[in-house]
């Protein structure tokens, strides 16, 4: 007999369902006065260091379809590499910025918008520096657990090169799924669930 | 606070996920997910320092009445009308460690499976003083609760005749961003649990049970309101002893 190794098992994950917003962004859905601001929806303020983004797309389904019904939320690193976590144990992350964000899509074409700023590099666990990028969490009608995947910086190809993530993708043309386009300030970063042009998501 | 707390916040990688106790991507029973799933394979990772850390949410954020939904939404004097309930429980980690100061967000119908939402046609009335959203914080022992009304089946067009079992959606935010879940809680005899395509989009017996949250007789209020207890279980984390080895994780 060897003794028991005794963990729970996680909470099964369920479909968000085509009424996130009535508890995730009431506000947003026309649920007033509960709350008095939806949660996420600002992520800077005048006194937020770094240089201002704007990071918008949509999410599309396996027919090209944009998703209306869908919400993201994004986390990243301050400006200067530094995440507002308490488990953040490198430094103190710019008290101007909550490094959180969320945003659902728009009922009219299926649009999100954030407006935040560039994040510095972080270190990969064995040191090395992973380019800039912004962690991207999608739930929707349909999508029966949250989808992690990554956006990162096209003007950052070398950065991006040498990244430990994007060096894992076996097949190189999958990459790009995760670079955003547009130009600095301004980037487009679109999602597809499925099919050809299918973003990479992960397990992690 | 625990004395966990008070020493220095955790900061290890996260179990891996059994994802055999959740559901698949793509269940065509439940047909909006055949559209909606990805086809490839996903990138496996352990966690980095973008995964594994995550915002918090102080209670003064919270507003007195965001754990009331017969109230939070009710004209001053009224309240919404149904089966009054309270919903209570703990957030653990897989390790049975209390997971505080997590965030707990729920939505819900109202007693006729009727949403606040624009989007939604059903028949049945809208209670003018329910909106159907709340939120609280879990305590120092992972503990959370909140007051509202039982919420009612609901039909939905996926099948010709598919109703939606009584469910709460919950949305919870642990401390990375890795473990975060969403839900949904069902009521401990409803038999319509086991009828539902979006229940049984997950393939364990034994996790769906685990959604389905206990009658307690205990915790009930006499003469005010049933109490159900629903646990829920994010997913623990490692110990930090050999994280940051330079030889190489």
């Amino acid at each position: 007999m060897v003794q028991e190794l005794k963990y729970l098992k996680e909470t099964a994950s369920q479909t968000a369902g085509p009424y996130v917003h009535i508890g995730l962004t009431p506000n947003f859905c026309g649920i007033g006065g509960v709350y008095e601001s939806d949660l996420g929806a600002s992520m800077v303020n005048d006194e937020t260091l770094g240089q201002r983004i704007t990071v918008t797309g949509r999410v599309f389904d396996g027919a090209g379809a944009p998703l209306k019904d869908a919400l993201v939320e994004i986390w990243q690193a301050d400006a200067a590499g530094l995440y507002n976590s308490p488990s953040e144990m490198r430094g103190t992350a710019d008290p101007n910025f909550t490094g959180w964000g969320r945003c659902p899509t728009s009922a009219e074409d299926g649009a999100f918008v954030f407006e935040t700023v560039k994040p510095g590099r972080v270190p990969f666990k064995d040191g090395r520096l992973m380019a800039p990028h912004i962690t991207f969490w999608i739930v929707a009608r349909g999508i029966n657990i949250g989808l992690h995947t990554r956006m990162y910086f096209p003007e950052e190809a070398a950065a991006n090169a040498e990244d430990p993530l994007l060096a894992r993708i076996e097949h190189r043309q999958r990459v790009e799924t995760l670079v955003a386009g547009g130009e600095p300030p301004n980037y487009v970063f679109d999602i597809h669930l499925q099919g050809e042009r299918e973003t990479v998501f992960l397990d992690i | 606070m625990s004395d966990r707390q008070d020493t220095r916040p955790e900061t290890g990688a996260f179990f891996a996920r059994d994802r055999n106790l959740h559901p698949p991507a793509l269940a065509p029973g439940y047909k909006t997910s055949v559209l909606r799933s990805p086809q490839r394979a996903l990138l496996s990772l352990d966690g980095t320092i973008s995964e594994i850390t995550g915002p918090v949410f102080g209670h003064s954020m919270l507003g007195e009445l965001d754990n009331d939904l017969i109230h939070n939404f009710a004209k001053a004097g009224e309240s919404a009308i149904g089966e009054r309930i309270i919903v209570h429980g703990r957030v653990l980690d897989e390790r049975g460690l209390p997971v505080q100061g997590a965030l707990v967000e729920f939505w819900q119908a109202n007693a006729g499976g009727r949403y606040r939402h624009k989007k939604e046609s059903y028949l049945a009335p809208l209670d003018p003083n329910f909106g159907g959203c709340g939120r609280t914080i879990t305590d120092e022992n992972g503990y959370y609760f909140f007051r509202t009304i039982k919420p009612g089946p609901y039909p939905w067009p996926n099948g010709v005749n598919d109703w939606r079992p009584a469910h709460i959606h919950f949305s919870i935010f642990g401390h990375g961003f890795v473990q975060r879940l969403i839900t949904q809680m069902y009521f401990e005899g409803d038999p319509m649990i086991w009828k539902c395509p979006i229940v049984n989009t997950i393939p364990d017996r034994g996790a769906i049970e685990q959604l389905v949250a206990a009658l307690d007789w205990a915790n009930t209020i006499p003469m005010d309101s049933l109490a159900y207890k629903f646990d829920i279980v994010l997913r623990g984390r490692r110990s930090t002893l050999f994280e940051n080895r330079p030889e190489g994780n």
